[in-house]
């Protein structure tokens, strides 16, 4: 493996060569588009696993630092303040339990399974610890507004053309939601995937590209999660139909994963935009 | 050196090139396709631009016995024009894929040409007479008035200047809906197959308005593909086996006679990866970009991007043979991905004893692979040493530590000048090498 390769950079590459493909004479190739969907896969696993292994650092540095100031400020009325945050942001181990059992007034934190998702990319122990994610659901998100489904689902419209029938159908596929937390964990319900009509203008897509981008590096630094504007994943997703490349076959088996474990995992809300390109739609 | 049963002295010389010397390539004028005839007398090239042109082997001077008969241009025609399909808003583009030519079976000469979507098949042949003294119309052509004729005469052949005509007599197409990739002459001289990324058809040479669709990997959802058809190939006397590659670097051979559409393979050739070589890129470099039979029928080779390998058909977990072509490029692989070059699609050759093989490189390197000695070489395509019946040196890249003198550094490779496309002639040592918009000839000298 090349050391000095970016994993970011590969992605934002690919998604450029994808982009350019649109616009190259003779019609999008197909071999090409296959192939760059496959460095795609490659650089987000590397990415993700990169991402998980940071935010365990990042976790147990602050959970050792939280309870050596507990440890040195005993303090009741500091403790109240404390707690909270502390339960809020070190939900589901150990330390929410110390925090909770300081605190029995403060309500414990929804309990959160482990991410399912870590566990195809490295290791039981990591997941434990994905716990840190539950905050980026914490308050659910805005329903997309879906014309055809009923409240409270969650739906991703895609169109599909068939170039052998020339038959054009939409297709809801509900598949997605389900890369999102799982409906049994309240502080998820919101899924944010926009189920935006399909425009007809390529060019608009072409826009979203690079704030896709960026929103995509943004949230890889800090979270919270930002706001559904941000997550076009549906504009994404009929992006990446125009070349119909496989996203879904090589995705899904982690997503198989996944929901195997049958948990939640919050965080994929940068999954599930990452996901939504999953929905390969064949468009030519 | 790389010899091919001329003994240690064997060694390439430069016989001619063809093409413009301007450094600015017009983008119509690449070469996009070279293919000797099955005598080697003939060798045609497609280019970008939908253009074909076949040169023609003059015959052995006696004034030059040391030198083999030249190659001069013997026709040129414009096969495939740019369309546009209005249903799918696509522009299809005129650039000849592949160029395959029939056995001769009478004076005229007869290829096959595709580009992406629609395959032609053309006529070939000489007109050196014409008939001259029609009763009903002039020299000029144009009609006599009958009521002035007052004598009738028989018109007699009179010889003229060769005219050699191009005439398109079959056109085959709307018979695929991806990018054509391949086609394919059968042992029988009355098939052919067309293969795009996810189907291979079956025509008759007879027959346009029909073809049969052999292979069909196209899932039923398209977002669980996860790989293409990449090149196929009839074997060579088996009119009931064909062969395909896939870009996932796997080689499935079928037999017709099993059944009507061959979906179930009968031979399945893949080599196991090797886990310690994994990387970003790993899936772009064992996409096969090529496939050919020996002309035994017994091998076959694929081109992959870094590696030629050749297999047993009576082996099918993995190769006899595997030649490294450039194994010093396997570290740059992340800049040959930003600069679209690991895409490339390397074409692969037999020499007629199939004692050799040949295949392209970047900065205009080729490398011949002698199969018997196991020896390789790195030959050049340059205007440099362009003079007639000039050796070619052997080249060498320098892949690390203190450059040697003569030998070219990794990073001082032109990846714009890539050798895509070679063939070597079926009898001698003749060889064909596509240098973007120039086509070079070389020929062996027998010490």
């Amino acid at each position: 493996m090349e050391c000095a390769v970016d994993a970011q950079s590969l992605i934002s590459i690919s998604l450029r060569k994808i982009h350019n493909s649109r616009t190259q004479r003779g019609g999008i190739k197909l071999h090409k588009n296959l192939l760059v969907s496959y460095v795609l896969r490659n650089a987000r696993q590397l990415y993700m696993s990169e991402k998980y292994a940071e935010i365990y650092r990042m976790q147990q540095y602050e959970e050792v630092m939280t309870v050596c100031n507990e440890i040195q400020e005993l303090d009741p009325l500091d403790l109240a303040e404390d707690g909270e945050g502390c339960c809020i942001s070190s939900a589901g181990g150990e330390p929410a339990s110390l925090c909770c059992a300081l605190h029995p007034a403060a309500s414990p934190p929804t309990p959160v399974q482990a991410a399912p998702g870590c566990a195809a990319l490295h290791g039981e122990e990591a997941c434990k610890e994905q716990d840190f994610y539950r905050s980026c659901c914490a308050e659910p998100y805005p329903l997309p507004s879906c014309d055809f489904s009923p409240p409270g689902a969650h739906c991703n419209k895609t169109t599909v053309l068939d170039l052998d029938t020339h038959v054009v159908t939409t297709v809801e596929n509900g598949y997605l939601h389900q890369d999102c937390c799982a409906p049994p964990q309240p502080c998820c319900q919101g899924a944010p995937v926009l189920a935006k009509k399909r425009k007809a203008d390529f060019a608009y897509y072409a826009e979203e590209l690079p704030d896709f981008v960026q929103c995509k590096k943004a949230r890889s630094d800090d979270f919270p999660c930002p706001t559904s504007e941000q997550l076009d994943s549906s504009s994404i997703s009929n992006l990446i139909s125009i070349f119909g490349s496989g996203f879904t076959e090589l995705v899904n088996r982690q997503a198989d994963f996944e929901q195997s474990l049958n948990g939640q995992f919050c965080s994929k809300q940068v999954l599930a935009s990452l996901g939504a390109w999953t929905r390969a739609i064949v468009a030519f | 050196m790389a010899g091919v049963g001329g003994g240690n002295d064997f060694q390439w010389c430069f016989s001619q090139v063809k093409g413009a010397i301007d450094e600015d390539v017009a983008e119509a004028d690449i070469i996009s396709t070279v293919e000797f005839n099955y005598s080697g007398e003939l060798l045609a090239t497609g280019d970008k631009g939908g253009r074909v042109v076949i040169f023609q082997r003059e015959q052995e001077s006696k004034n030059r016995p040391h030198s083999r008969g030249e190659y001069n241009v013997y026709s040129t025609f414009q096969s495939h024009e740019p369309e546009f399909d209005y249903l799918k808003s696509l522009e299809i583009e005129e650039k000849i894929n592949k160029i395959r030519w029939l056995p001769q079976q009478n004076a005229a000469h007869f290829l096959l040409s595709t580009n992406d979507k629609t395959i032609k098949l053309w006529k070939i042949s000489e007109r050196d007479k014409r008939a001259e003294g029609y009763n009903l119309k002039d020299e000029d052509g144009r009609l006599r008035d009958p009521f002035r004729i007052t004598s009738l005469r028989v018109p007699v052949l009179m010889p003229m200047d060769l005219m050699v005509e191009a005439s398109p007599r079959r056109i085959f197409a709307n018979a695929h809906t991806y990018h054509i990739n391949s086609i394919s002459v059968n042992s029988d001289h009355e098939t052919y197959l067309s293969a795009d990324d996810l189907r291979i058809n079956l025509w008759h040479l007879e027959i346009t308005d029909r073809s049969f669709n052999i292979v069909d990997i196209k899932p039923a959802n398209m977002e669980e593909l996860t790989e293409v058809i990449t090149a196929a190939e009839c074997h060579p006397h088996q009119c009931n086996v064909f062969v395909y590659s896939s870009s996932k670097g796997t080689i499935r051979l079928c037999d017709m006679r099993a059944a009507a559409l061959c979906d179930r393979h009968t031979k399945f050739f893949e080599e196991p990866e090797d886990p310690s070589s994994r990387s970003f890129f790993s899936e772009i470099i064992s996409s096969i970009s090529d496939v050919k039979f020996s002309h035994s029928g017994r091998y076959m080779m694929t081109r992959d991007y870094l590696s030629v390998k050749v297999w047993d058909l009576n082996m099918e977990n993995r190769p006899v043979e595997t030649y490294q072509v450039h194994e010093y490029l396997r570290s740059k692989l992340c800049s040959l991905y930003e600069n679209d070059c690991i895409f490339d699609k390397f074409e692969c050759c037999w020499n007629g004893s199939d004692g050799a093989i040949m295949t392209g490189s970047y900065n205009n390197f080729f490398r011949m692979f002698d199969r018997n000695t196991r020896k390789d070489v790195t030959l050049e395509a340059s205007r440099e040493s362009s003079k007639p019946r000039a050796v070619l040196k052997p080249r060498k890249v320098c892949t690390g530590g203190k450059r040697k003198k003569d030998e070219i550094s990794v990073d001082s490779l032109d990846f714009n000048k890539k050798i895509l496309h070679t063939a070597w002639h079926p009898k001698e040592n003749v060889i064909a090498v596509a240098a973007t918009n120039n086509l070079y000839i070389f020929q062996d000298k027998i010490n």
